[in-house]
């Protein structure tokens, strides 16, 4: 009964833990490695155009609505002067700027920071079938004609689509090809001609613009690209090559082949697109991310608290696994040290210290400490004012060793303030007893019990991974709770114990 | 169990602690052990022998009040009332005005006598330092028939109750190395004994067997413990008294007064298995197994003893 509860308690941890914690990576996209950086695209249209009289100018210009595969951090428009509004019509996001007296140069900007969200992106619904159509002679026979070959060729719509545009850019190799690719002089037209011919096939097909997110100083042209529904979800082609799918680096811009802008009242428009790639930490692109959706995970994150309070919160996260190293060498090995979690608090002072210096600093201390202790011994004074001023000595003993080391030009000693003073006396004062009672052997030992423990902590709670892993996820500190209730239930041996009695465990009864 | 010692049933610090202590051992109960002043009266109270008390310390201003309370007495004992591991006890052999000498034979001034109580009710012996009291009491005059296997200080014995059933036990001889003292870990030498008989067995130091007394050189195995059925009743009876299901009951044999009752503790070592030669597990889940749970004392005794002699009822084998 009391182990089923102990039990369901740890599945229970160990599940709210994990499952909390594989959201925020899965959904949120928080990072599982610390340094992992993720790719954003910055993707800049800037629409030029001049008006030479004082006058109204309306322009619009198409935005990417929901790309497949792509989702929008950020948008900004720049646009001095300028009245924007923006709005959804059929399929497509269009913003609309508009002026009322502009004269000379014009510059519109628009910016939008995207990332690959493999789930994201809203496609249209299925368009109808369209109806047959007529072609003039003699081109609606070649068109007859293509189809029948292309659909003896095929087995299913996508294998269809991609013969068909194989037959068009080789059109050499096919007489109605051949007549029927003179329609078209450019990639655009080829792509209409492409969704003409699939109208002939009754296919329903659009052509729609496409950018290339690649990390070009120059600028990039919207590029026509292929949609084809064949009845269950769309399908995307690259009407050139007849090559099949959408790749992860093309951000569908607008779901039709009309033009991405449009300007009343001006001249001369141009629209530049630039796009570059930033790298940036996976961590603060996560916050981001989750702050655009109005997550509990961000509004309860660690990088919500102030910087100084996320400091003291690295550290403190990290005491637990500390903890695990001292359950592990206190019930699992059987290594004696002085006081519970006294190691712990040591590998945290060797983290301001570094570890070298901070051994050094330890043995010093912890012998200078000892042969004041035995010096007062013979005072013989009362036990707190004893233990009073041990302390002040130790105190004292850091200050001359930090002096020295300065002297001697080691920054190291400096950095040791957080030396657990009060629990370096408490060290001085158990081992003066124990050497006292027991023998210098048993204080020895319980010194280097303490010594090693602590260290070892130390390597473990200076493990990267860790120490980003429970400060993103401090969560996960939960499944390490069941760890520690679990471990509180361990009534096997200790490796120390194995030696320990070893006498007993000769020949077997 | 996968290693030697499982299969020897060597009960480890874990298991002792999570099914043992923590489930036969209520919280609440720990400072009838822990702390001696306690023990004391409560076993006066239940009948059962212990060392006379003269009188206890309670701050450093009763500290002149032990002259008084030793006057009568050549020899007597201080010790921490929540000591632990025989840590701060002084036994004083004789005193003459200002000077006591100790058993082992040297000598201790007022003054020093006084600081050594200071710090000891100061908390210095007692766990997480906090005050405690000093017990003074008669100093036990052993039986001489531990002579030749002891060193100075006082032999005990060491009795295993589990739910009231002594399940296994140990002479503990002090040697030079343990000051006199009758701790193993302080290097006392412990010797297993039958627990149906009384008769020693087998010795070690530390965790290593031994067959002689390393300052003596005496045989250790083949001692007859006197009063052996006395003391088994009074391990015994620690259980009602305390109500602790899982205790070490230390006993002295005193020349004139028999077996005396020392001191309890609900958390005791298990050096006992190595001196045993045996572990603890078989012994204890056959008593959890077995064991009629409604038994007066002596007849829980009896029935142990009755286990030891019949082959079949599988006690030792486990």
């Amino acid at each position: 009964m009391n182990r089923r509860h102990l039990y369901a308690l740890s599945a229970l941890l160990i599940a709210s833990g994990l499952s909390v914690a594989i959201y925020k990576h899965r959904v949120l996209g928080y990072p599982l490695l610390p340094e992992e950086s993720a790719s954003l695209w910055s993707i800049e249209g800037h629409l030029t155009f001049e008006r030479h009289t004082v006058g109204p100018v309306k322009a619009r210009l198409k935005l990417p609505h929901d790309p497949p595969g792509f989702r929008i951090l950020r948008e900004d428009f720049v646009s001095r002067g300028y009245g924007l509004t923006t709005e959804i019509v059929d399929d497509e996001r269009i913003a609309m700027w508009a002026v009322r007296r502009a004269n000379g140069q014009q510059s519109l900007y628009y910016r939008a920071t995207v990332y690959r969200d493999r789930a994201a992106g809203e496609l249209p619904a299925q368009p109808p079938f369209p109806e047959a159509l007529e072609l003039e002679p003699p081109f609606n026979e070649a068109l007859a004609a293509l189809l029948d070959t292309v659909r003896a060729e095929s087995a299913d719509v996508a294998t269809f689509v991609s013969a068909l545009l194989k037959r068009l850019s080789l059109p050499a190799a096919d007489t109605n090809a051949q007549l029927l690719s003179t329609l078209a002089t450019d990639d655009f037209e080829r792509a209409q001609l492409a969704v003409t011919l699939l109208t002939g096939a009754r296919i329903p097909a659009r052509v729609v613009q496409v950018v290339q997110l690649l990390n070009s100083p120059h600028t990039v042209d919207a590029r026509p690209w292929l949609a084809i529904h064949n009845g269950n979800e769309w399908l995307f082609f690259d009407p050139v090559s007849g090559a099949s799918g959408l790749e992860s680096n093309l951000l569908l811009w607008s779901w039709d082949s009309a033009p991405l802008y449009e300007v009343d009242g001006g001249i001369g428009e141009k629209l530049e697109i630039a796009v570059s790639a930033r790298t940036e930490d996976a961590l603060s692109l996560a916050e981001r991310r989750a702050t655009a959706r109005d997550s509990a995970a961000v509004q309860y994150s660690l990088f919500q608290l102030p910087i100084p309070t996320q400091a003291v919160y690295e550290v403190l996260l990290m005491i637990p696994i500390g903890a695990i190293v001292i359950v592990f060498m206190r019930n699992f090995v059987g290594v004696k040290t002085f006081g519970t979690f006294l190691p712990v608090l040591v590998a945290l002072a060797f983290r301001e210290s570094r570890l070298i210096s901070g051994v050094l600093l330890f043995a010093l201390l912890v012998s200078a400490g000892l042969a004041v202790r035995f010096y007062l011994e013979r005072l013989r004074l009362l036990l707190v004012p004893r233990l009073a001023a041990i302390l002040t000595v130790v105190v004292l003993l850091m200050l001359f060793f930090s002096l020295l080391f300065h002297r001697l030009g080691i920054v190291t000693g400096l950095s040791v303030a957080l030396f657990p003073m009060v629990i370096m006396t408490m060290v001085i004062e158990r081992m003066s007893i124990v050497w006292d009672e027991r023998g210098p052997m048993e204080a020895i030992k319980g010194g280097l019990g303490t010594l090693v423990v602590a260290m070892l902590a130390y390597v473990v709670m200076g493990i990267d991974v860790l120490e980003h892993l429970v400060f993103v996820f401090p969560e996960l500190l939960l499944p390490l709770l069941a760890g520690f209730l679990l471990a509180g239930r361990y009534t096997g041996y200790r490796l120390s114990e194995l030696a320990r009695f070893r006498a007993l465990g000769g020949p077997a009864k | 169990m996968l290693t030697a010692i499982g299969r020897a049933g060597v009960l480890g610090i874990n298991r002792r602690n999570g099914d043992f202590v923590m489930r036969y051992n209520k919280r609440s109960l720990y400072p009838l052990v822990d702390d001696k002043l306690i023990t004391k009266k409560l076993a006066q109270e239940n009948g059962i022998p212990v060392p006379q008390l003269f009188g206890s310390l309670d701050t450093p201003r009763d500290i002149p009040s032990l002259n008084d309370l030793v006057a009568q007495q050549q020899s007597f004992v201080v010790k921490p009332s929540h000591g632990s591991g025989g840590d701060g006890i002084v036994v004083i052999d004789s005193h003459r005005g200002r000077r006591f000498w100790t058993c082992g034979g040297s000598v201790l001034l007022w003054a020093e006598l006084a600081h050594h109580l200071e710090n000891t009710l100061g908390g210095q012996y007692s766990l997480g330092g906090h005050p405690d009291r000093v017990m003074v009491e008669y100093r036990v005059k052993f039986d001489p028939m531990f002579n030749p296997v002891s060193y100075l200080g006082v032999p005990d014995i060491r009795i295993i109750v589990f739910l009231g059933f002594p399940v296994m036990a140990m002479l503990r001889l002090p040697t030079r190395r343990s000051g006199g003292k009758a701790n193993l870990h302080q290097g006392a030498v412990g010797a297993g004994i039958d627990i149906a008989y009384g008769k020693t067995v087998h010795g070690v130091i530390g965790n290593n067997n031994t067959d002689e007394h390393p300052d003596t050189g005496a045989a250790i195995g083949g001692l007859e413990v006197p009063y052996w059925q006395q003391m088994l009743s009074i391990a015994a009876r620690c259980y009602e008294m305390t109500g602790l299901g899982y205790l070490g009951v230390d006993l002295v044999l005193d020349e004139h007064l028999g077996p005396l009752m020392l001191e309890l503790n609900a958390r005791p070592g298990l050096n006992i298995q190595i001196a045993n030669a045996a572990g603890l597990l078989p012994r204890l889940e056959y008593v959890q197994q077995h064991a009629e749970p409604a038994l007066l004392p002596e007849d829980r005794v009896a029935w142990i003893q009755s286990l030891v002699n019949d082959r079949t009822a599988g006690w030792q084998s486990g």
